[in-house]
């Protein structure tokens, strides 16, 4: 492990109200929950916070359930919890799909739903999801609520609207009309990060986002657009071609990832038709 | 025991086929003994280490502490190539806990003794690769230890990376046969081809650590290695100190595959140095990125294939052009490139051959011993490009190998010849058949299956005279309760230490819970040469089997324990013996490259996803011929594990180079088969005794990772894609798609 | 702060930080526990925590507090899944092996192939080729 442990703070609230007084006093605090993401950067000496806020275990942020016609998560779901819940299989099948590739069962026992958000990686498997899905994330301040789209939480690479002292307390999710669709390809067939993932709700209004192709993942309107006004596969296409930036890194390259996007595009048009 | 010839089930499910050498008497007797007991050769018998493995007990080098022990730290080169002016360590210098050592503080020689004696163990001046060591601090306190700023001033210079355009060779090798030139103008069709490998990582899954403990006027060694006298050659020579101040105790060891070969000598010599400056016990464990970026590869190859061959099939010129990337130094490079060589002409007849082969310097990590040490790129080669040559024929591929194929009494690319146990025909018909091959490649043309062989040998032990000058020893020896193994080779979870005591324990008559097996420790075991080349089992074994029939004519009738107690410990050492009339010229490569071969056939089914270019194995026949199956578990396991490595080389394990070090050094970014990447498995074990191995048994550790490989590349042919590189990742696949479109 | 491992009751004083790994391994010497990569990647570091296996490099301390620990010290030696990896082969150089059962141990022996390999995704082997630990969980 390259990051010295002795100088490093760990805050330790006892609820979550507790939490958001304590992050809001000091919003220099790095929340941390599963931990999956943090370690790896603890040990590789690349992680620059040295004081955190630890919300692992905080029960206002645990559970899944319908209310309204709205299926919330609480922001620390774990993956494992979100294969296992029937109504995450009955409203978000993708959702499903899209945890269980994340990491082995480990990885799925420890990893949250908001830290899979927070983080911000854009390979981040379940990001396209919560984008077709036109997830609301519930943030929660000292001073209050408030609800943010998802396709509105991203403003650049691991950059999000999040204000200081601000957590995300749950997801929410409305009844998504259509076929659901989800389609990972990583660098193995586990254990793997992604090197393209692609989400689609195939409805009235369709929707698509990928992840792996751009600073942040991206919600594919043009594509989406083009697709409702009954273009082409050709033309919609083409359309995801102007839409997604992918570059060359060590897990793979633009020309794949461009190549396959599009293949992956088809295959969606053709199986949700 | 089976009948002759007959199959038979055992190790829960492998196929084990049974036949004997041309003299129909296998070459392995019990002993003479009334009411013999049951078979001990050939029985699936629970590893020795089985037990401390599965309940965490077994210590490995992490697992071990020393009173007073501190902790190790190297400090490498940021850069390829470059000239040092100055290091600074203003940490150090403030807190007196730090221990620092640079090659000033080298008693004697600054170097790893290894072949050419180049390679320093700390950079004087010059810089030859990226992360090569510079200087070692050593502190109690691990994160003091790894806060310290050294500030190295470093005048850098242009490197050489890519091997094929650099100028500088470290060694050259030809094998030259017949009139090459005259049957290539003679030769009814001449098909080219070339194929390129890359690094290969060995990610076993403990990283390389030892501790140095300074001890009676010199220094102790625990680790996790493959070669306990390789460590301690290197010590005497950079300490100059005799081998009564010298010892090396090998701790549980988490994996190998070559990558514990040569690299420990260099860890243990920076343990080594702290110890003895700093008076105190020092652990240096590598993190998996460290030794990701620092230790060991397997060499890239480049293979360039001229063969001549007639409308019959007959492959009647074989020009095999072979360049090697070495890295800085010449570590263990001329002997890949050599048995890289050896077998470049695959597992065929050819009368007219002429090898080149160069390994060229480059300023990266120095590439090293991975199972297989050169036999896997240049197989890969050939077995790609027989498929080549069946397509310019518009003959069966399979038809092909069968025409070529070597057979016993043939002649090998060195002019050695085949052993009654050569078995190349039976390996392939077996594995055609099995697998269903010629109804698969006909139902799945067009499909997104795919169906691809290999035929493959492996020459087994040491190269040429290698052996002979090894003179590798193992003793026997009475105890109380029966007879104790000492052997210098070490059990890294091939299961060797299980393996002798069922040689032992058969030859002897005794029953197997009666041999114990010495520690490999260089204070209490003979040097039994290193754990390497497929030769534990071979030829230590068979030294083994001759010290426990030399001691059954001691004991004359008695039971060793009896004897024991009568005349207390009895001990029995013996020295390697060279088959009768095997002969290398090592400078002409002329002879007997190999005692003999191992022979095996793959058949690797994939199944291919068009839009992403995925390719994933789906089934995998594996019939592999090895002599004798000492413990048939074992065997299986050497197969399935070798096969799964083989896999990854095939379609995973890419090492991505980057201003000369790799730049994808995470187990996240290096990505090696995990159980969904992993076919099922049909195994067939073969069994045609060697004369010279114990009870028949030959090498085999390495042969399975030769062939998955090759057969991959040519399944994936048979879907409509042609390659010549490894990896076959889904970016290069695309790659081949689009431009063939 | 309390840990309970294998049953046993620890004080520990750990910086809350500190990796789960490190503090089984160096405070409480149960070295059984394995580091492979540091980074959740190979399994060799698994744990239960509450029965569920995770990678006890990515858990600091203070979160395992109270919760019940397993590490493979507390396996019977007697326990038929350890029995089976030895007779079968699943274990080769055995530094997977700790974290392997660990994740297996739930695993029944009827399961799907398919099961079998999802619930041992996470934990990678570079020995057996897998196929020598199928038959131990299925033998066991």
């Amino acid at each position: 492990m390259k990051t010295p442990i002795s100088p490093l703070e760990l805050v330790r609230p006892e609820s979550f109200e507790h939490a958001l007084r304590l992050f809001a006093g000091t919003p220099s605090l790095t929340p941390i929950a599963g931990c999956t993401d943090v370690y790896v950067g603890l040990n590789f000496g690349t992680l620059k916070a040295q004081s955190f806020i630890d919300l692992w275990g905080l029960p206002e942020l645990v559970g899944i359930e319908v209310v309204d016609d709205v299926l919330r998560f609480g922001g620390l779901t774990t993956h494992s919890e979100l294969v296992a819940s029937a109504e995450v299989q009955e409203w978000l099948p993708m959702l499903a799909a899209a945890c269980r590739e994340i990491g082995g069962v480990q990885i799925q026992n420890r990893g949250t739903l908001a830290g899979n958000i927070a983080n911000g990686s854009p390979a981040g498997d379940t990001l396209p999801v919560l984008a077709v899905a036109e997830a609301v994330l519930v943030l929660a301040h000292q001073d209050g609520e408030r609800r943010v789209p998802f396709n509105e939480f991203y403003t650049g690479y691991r950059a999000t609207v999040l204000r200081p002292g601000e957590l995300i307390r749950a997801i929410e999710v409305p009844r998504v009309d259509g076929k659901q669709w989800f389609r990972k390809v990583g660098t193995r067939a586990a254990q793997a990060i992604s090197k393209i993932v692609i989400a689609g709700v195939r409805g009235p209004q369709p929707r698509i986002a990928v992840g792996s192709v751009a600073p942040t993942v991206v919600r594919l309107r043009q594509t989406e657009t083009a697709l409702a006004a009954g273009a082409s596969d050709d033309d919609v296409v083409a359309a995801m071609m102007a839409e997604i930036k992918p570059i060359d890194d060590i897990r793979s390259t633009a020309e794949y990832r461009k190549t396959v996007a599009a293949n992956l595009l088809r295959r969606f048009l053709a199986e949700t038709a | 025991m089976n009948e002759q010839g007959r199959p038979a089930r055992v190790g829960g499910g492998a196929l084990v086929t049974r036949g004997v050498d041309e003299a129909g008497v296998p070459d392995y007797h019990a002993p003479m003994i009334e009411n013999p007991p049951p078979p001990i050769v050939g029985t699936a018998h629970p590893r020795l280490d089985g037990y401390e493995k599965t309940s965490g007990r077994a210590k490995y080098v992490d697992d071990l502490t020393f009173p007073g022990m501190i902790y190790g730290r190297t400090v490498r080169s940021t850069v390829a190539r470059g000239r040092i002016r100055s290091i600074q360590t203003s940490a150090a210098a403030a807190d007196s806990g730090f221990t620092v050592v640079d090659y000033r503080d080298i008693p004697a020689v600054n170097v790893i003794s290894l072949i050419e004696d180049d390679q320093p163990c700390l950079v004087e001046r010059e810089i030859r690769h990226m992360a090569e060591p510079v200087l070692l601090l050593a502190h109690a306190d691990r994160e003091k230890l790894y806060g310290a700023e050294v500030v190295t001033d470093v005048e850098e210079s242009p490197a050489i990376l890519n091997y094929e355009v650099s100028d500088v060779e470290l060694k050259r090798l030809t094998i030259s046969r017949g009139d090459v030139d005259a049957a290539l103008a003679a030769a009814d069709v001449i098909v080219e081809g070339e194929y390129r490998t890359g690094h290969q990582e060995q990610l076993y899954i403990e990283p390389n650590g030892v501790i140095a403990v300074p001890e009676n006027g010199g220094v102790t060694i625990y680790g996790s290695l493959q070669c306990p006298f390789y460590v301690m050659r290197a010590l005497r020579v950079l300490l100059g100190l005799p081998d009564d101040k010298l010892r090396v105790v090998q701790a549980a060891t988490g994996g190998g595959f070559g990558g514990k070969e040569e690299y420990p000598s260099m860890l243990a010599s920076h343990a080594a140095l702290l110890a003895l400056k700093s008076g105190r016990p020092v652990k240096m464990i590598y993190d998996r990125g460290e030794d990701m970026l620092a230790t060991t590869k397997r060499h890239p190859f480049r293979v360039r294939h001229r063969t001549g061959v007639s409308r019959d099939g007959t492959i009647v010129a074989l020009d095999v052009d072979i360049l090697v990337d070495g890295g800085a130094y010449t570590t263990l490079t001329p002997v890949v490139l050599s048995r890289g060589a050896l077998h470049c002409g695959g597992p065929y007849r050819c009368d007219n051959v002429r090898v080149q082969g160069r390994a060229m310097m480059t300023n990266t990590p120095p590439n090293g011993a991975f199972r297989g040490f050169g036999a896997p790129q240049t197989l890969f080669a050939i077995e790609a490009h027989m498929e080549r040559i069946a397509d310019a024929l518009g003959m069966d591929s399979v038809a092909l190998r069968e025409h070529n194929a070597l057979r016993p009494g043939d002649t090998t690319i060195t002019g050695g010849t085949i052993g009654p146990d050569g078995s190349a025909l039976e390996v392939l018909r077996e594995a055609v058949t099995r697998s269903d091959y010629h109804a698969k490649r006909a139902q799945w043309r067009g499909t997104n299956r795919g169906i691809g062989l290999a035929l493959f040998f492996h020459g087994a032990g040491f190269t040429g005279d290698g052996e002979r000058k090894l003179a590798s020893r193992a003793a026997i020896e009475t105890t109380a309760t029966g007879v104790r193994i000492l052997a210098g080779t070490v059990e890294i979870g091939q299961g060797s230490h299980t393996t002798h005591a069922q040689i032992v324990a058969e030859t002897l008559g005794l029953p197997f819970d009666r041999i114990a097996v010495e520690h490999p420790d260089t204070d209490n075991v003979p040097n039994s040469g290193p754990t390497v080349a497929s030769r534990t089992c071979m030829v230590v074994g068979r030294i083994l089997q001759r010290c426990s029939t030399d001691l059954l004519e001691r004991l004359s009738g008695m039971d060793p324990a009896d004897h024991f107690k009568q005349h207390g410990p009895t001990r029995v050492e013996q020295e390697y013996e060279a088959p009768l009339g095997l002969h290398f010229d090592e400078v002409n490569y002329v002879g007997d490259a190999y005692g003999t071969y191992a022979w095996a056939c793959d058949i690797a089914e994939v199944e291919i996803d068009r839009d992403t270019f995925e390719v994933r194995p789906v089934h995998f026949t594996a019939v592999q011929e090895i002599g004798r199956a000492i413990n048939p578990v074992m065997v299986r396991g050497q197969i399935e594990g070798g096969t799964a490595q083989g896999l990854g080389y095939a379609l995973l394990e890419d090492v991505i180079m980057r201003d000369g070090g790799m730049a994808n050094n995470s187990m996240t970014n290096y990505i090696v088969p995990t159980t969904l990447d992993t076919p099922t498995m049909d195994v067939v074990i073969m069994e045609r005794p060697y004369r010279h191995g114990p009870m028949g048994a030959k090498g085999l550790g390495e042969l399975p990772i030769d062939g998955p490989a090759p057969a991959v590349i040519n399944a994936i042919r048979h879907l409509g894609i042609e390659l010549n590189e490894l990896p076959a990742t889904p970016e290069r696949i695309m790659e081949a798609v689009c431009s063939s479109e | 702060m309390q840990l309970r491992v294998n049953g046993a009751d620890y004080d520990v004083t750990s910086h809350p930080m500190t990796r789960l790994l490190d503090v089984l391994r160096e405070d409480l010497r149960l070295t059984g526990t394995k580091e492979g990569c540091g980074e959740g990647e190979c399994g060799a570091c698994t744990v239960l925590v509450e029965g569920e296996p995770v990678c006890s490099c990515l858990v600091p301390v203070a979160q395992v507090e109270g919760a019940a620990i397993t590490t493979i010290e507390g396996i019977d030696e007697d326990h038929p899944l350890l029995r089976a990896f030895v007779d079968h082969g699943g274990a080769q150089c055995g530094i997977c092996t700790p974290g392997m059962i660990l994740a297996a141990l739930d695993i029944e022996p009827d399961a799907s192939l398919d099961e079998i390999r999802v619930r041992l995704a996470g934990n990678i082997c570079r020995c057996t080729g897998y196929e020598a630990i199928y038959r131990a969980i299925r033998d066991a």
